[in-house]
């Protein structure tokens, strides 16, 4: 138990000329989420097919609890696609059953993780129904009951939340955290930062291939520093450029939002949001996850424009 | 690493054996088509049509072709008689005189007429056919013998060549056994290529390779298929030799037509297992259903010539040496073979190398399809290039 964790160790993956993933590394510790983010292309879902076996990596490896992912401990993870994958035409009760036998589930034991599950998920009532015929949200708590079917250690899943109405995001929250709280270490993918930020452990941000960010969300907020945000309607655009100890982030309704250098005074800036007219908010907190993340992205626009 | 899966309580099952993977995906792949509409329909259609085929063929037999007499110029006078005779019965027949019994004998084995009559009188008439005389001029003969004396009713007919009384049958057998081969697989094919694309499609593949491995599903897929088509082929086949025995239409043995019927299951298997094979890696460099028809032609298209050759040639002339040499090219001896063995003319020897030959190249097919099948199942978009698809993981 002492080092239940899955590593993921120096992968590299080349598609042609296309550099997939160079160098990605980090990793799940047992009983942990972890939020998996990144631009679309940063590697994200390449990394999670490699962990499953499903791609194979040009270098690097996966390890879990010390020994490298074979197929035997690829039949413990449970898996959500990104690109959702049911057949459209069998039932759901049989889909799931088939998905269990194949983990390696006895008839008895898959039949009864069926009847549990989609119990838990709410679609019971749909397990005689063509997967075709259920909406996009149940058919997703299927998909989300093929991963968990078969009792998993791990948990990888990509973008789960993705096309889910907010009672089905709580629902899958809700399991995420009791699979967490079981011992299993939980690695999601998402572009819902909010949702990353209530629910992670620790996040990775990942750009070009690379993990650029890992940590706890605390830790990369305060790493982002302070921001102030200011709402001052009648202020025209720019109007904090020449303020000292602030870069502007984004200005947008007449709120502006500033990033704030380390000693900076916060006064200064009111008084030039005062100059400029009525201020309605004011307002000194730390960067969100969403604001790290924007930074990250715009590094990786500015050195794309670069090459 | 079992040790801490049981301790934590958390995976309940065993790692699946090889052989118990492939029979979950072969069982889920049997069920699924046993029970599709479009199975039950097609079962249907053949069922229907090797049926049809004993009823077809008694109903075509008796064509209103023009039958032609050869008769020496001492008989010029009998000609007449028969031509006369064959006017009022309302057939067509024609009568020509030749110079001597040679002349006569040489136009019945080069085919110009159907019958040569060497004597006539009342002893009954004597008459030399190259196989087997048509009951239509055998009732001729008859009818115009009795004319003069009623005594000479009686026809003798001596043959050129040893007739065998159960070639009709055995021409029907073997169409209907190389149709059958044909037809199946061709659909069987077909529902590999369409069940490969459906997973990539549907994208599930993704999730099945995450748990299993592409040849466990690919063998999977091919067995399930597989037995789908055996029981397309057994109901159709065992309804048809009923019916045919039934019917009186089939007096080849009982043995003979099991036999028939087994043989053709050897070939199906045979034949399966390399075009499934093809089959299915060629619905792999696919994603969608629209773009299977352009990989799916090169394939069918030695499926299809095997079969035209087979029709067009064999009923007329078991003996084709094309036909031989195509009993023994893989890819078109699962149709001809069985054929040429319903007909009598393909010696064991021949049935077994042909059948060992089909199934060394399918071995042969398996490492390539295989390897196609990794490189391209997970590919989406594009149609994945044959060089890409054939490169060593």
């Amino acid at each position: 138990m002492s080092d239940r964790r899955l590593e993921v160790d120096a992968l590299t993956k080349r598609y042609g000329d296309t550099v997939a993933l160079d160098g990605m590394t980090f990793d799940v510790r047992a009983g942990e989420i972890f939020g998996f983010v990144g631009s679309n292309g940063a590697g994200k879902t390449t990394t999670m097919r490699i962990v499953l076996g499903v791609l194979a990596a040009d270098g690097g490896e996966v390890r879990w609890a010390g020994v490298p992912v074979d197929h035997e401990i690829r039949s413990r993870i449970g898996y959500m696609p990104e690109e959702r994958g049911l057949y459209p035409r069998m039932k759901v009760g049989e889909q799931l059953t088939y998905l269990a036998r194949l983990h390696g589930l006895g008839a008895a034991q898959a039949a009864a993780a069926v009847a549990e599950w989609t119990e838990r998920l709410g679609v019971h009532a749909r397990v005689g129904d063509e997967v075709q015929k259920l909406s996009l949200g149940n058919q997703q708590r299927v998909q989300l009951a093929a991963a968990l079917v078969h009792n998993p250690e791990i948990l990888v899943l990509d973008e789960p939340f993705s096309g889910l109405d907010p009672v089905a995001v709580d629902v899958m929250s809700q399991v995420l955290r009791e699979k967490a709280a079981e011992g299993i270490p939980v690695i999601f993918s998402s572009h819902q930062l909010d949702l990353v930020e209530r629910l992670c452990d620790r996040v990775g941000i990942v750009r070009a291939g690379t993990m650029v960010a890992c940590d706890t969300v605390d830790e990369l907020r305060a790493s982002g520093g302070e921001e102030l945000l200011v709402h001052a309607p009648a202020a025209p655009e720019g109007w904090a450029a020449g303020v000292p100890g602030v870069t502007v982030r984004r200005q947008e309704n007449g709120r502006t939002v500033l990033a704030l250098d380390e000693g900076a005074d916060d006064q200064t800036v009111l008084t030039a949001a005062l100059a400029t007219g009525p201020v309605r908010e004011f307002a000194r907190r730390r960067s969100t996850l969403t604001e790290l993340f924007r930074h990250v992205v715009s590094t990786d626009t500015h050195t794309g424009e670069q090459q | 690493m079992t040790n801490t899966a049981d301790a934590t309580g958390h995976h309940q099952g065993a790692q699946l054996s090889n052989v118990e993977a492939v029979k979950l995906v072969a069982g889920r792949e049997t069920s699924v088509r046993l029970r599709s509409k479009a199975f039950k329909i097609m079962l249907g259609i053949t069922a229907v049509a090797f049926l049809a085929v004993p009823i077809i063929t008694k109903l075509a037999a008796p064509g209103p072709s023009t039958q032609h007499v050869a008769v020496v110029q001492a008989d010029a006078g009998y000609g007449q008689e028969l031509s006369a005779v064959a006017d009022k019965l309302h057939q067509k027949v024609d009568v020509i005189v030749v110079a001597d019994p040679a002349a006569g004998t040489a136009a019945v084995r080069d085919g110009k007429v159907d019958a040569f009559v060497t004597a006539h009188g009342a002893d009954g008439t004597e008459v030399t056919v190259d196989k087997s005389l048509p009951n239509s001029l055998q009732t001729l003969f008859a009818v115009v013998g009795q004319a003069p004396a009623a005594a000479s009713q009686h026809v003798q007919v001596s043959p050129l060549e040893k007739a065998d009384p159960q070639q009709g049958q055995k021409v029907a057998i073997a169409i209907v056994a190389g149709l059958l081969m044909y037809l199946i697989l061709m659909t069987v094919g077909q529902m590999v290529a369409q069940g490969v694309v459906e997973e990539k499609t549907s994208r599930v593949v993704e999730l099945l390779l995450a748990t299993i491995k592409p040849w466990q599903l690919l063998a999977g897929k091919v067995v399930g298929v597989a037995v789908v088509g055996v029981v397309q082929l057994l109901v159709p086949g065992v309804l048809g030799l009923a019916v045919g025995m039934a019917d009186g239409q089939l007096n080849v043995s009982l043995s003979a037509s099991v036999g028939s019927l087994l043989w053709t299951l050897a070939w199906f298997v045979a034949g399966f297992w390399l075009y499934a094979l093809v089959f299915a890696s060629a619905g792999a460099m696919v994603s969608r259903q629209e773009d299977l028809g352009g990989v799916m032609a090169p394939i069918m298209m030695p499926l299809v010539a095997g079969w035209v050759v087979a029709i067009s040639i064999l009923p007329a002339n078991p003996q084709s040496g094309l036909a031989e040499i195509l009993s023994f090219v893989p890819f078109t001896a699962p149709v001809l073979m069985p054929m040429r063995w319903a007909l009598g003319v393909a010696p064991l020897w021949q049935v077994l190398v042909a059948l060992f030959l089909t199934l060394a190249t399918g071995v042969v097919v398996l490492r390539f399809a295989g390897r196609v099948y990794r490189n391209s199942v997970l590919r989406s978009g594009a149609r994945v290039p044959l060089r890409e698809a054939l490169k060593a993981a």
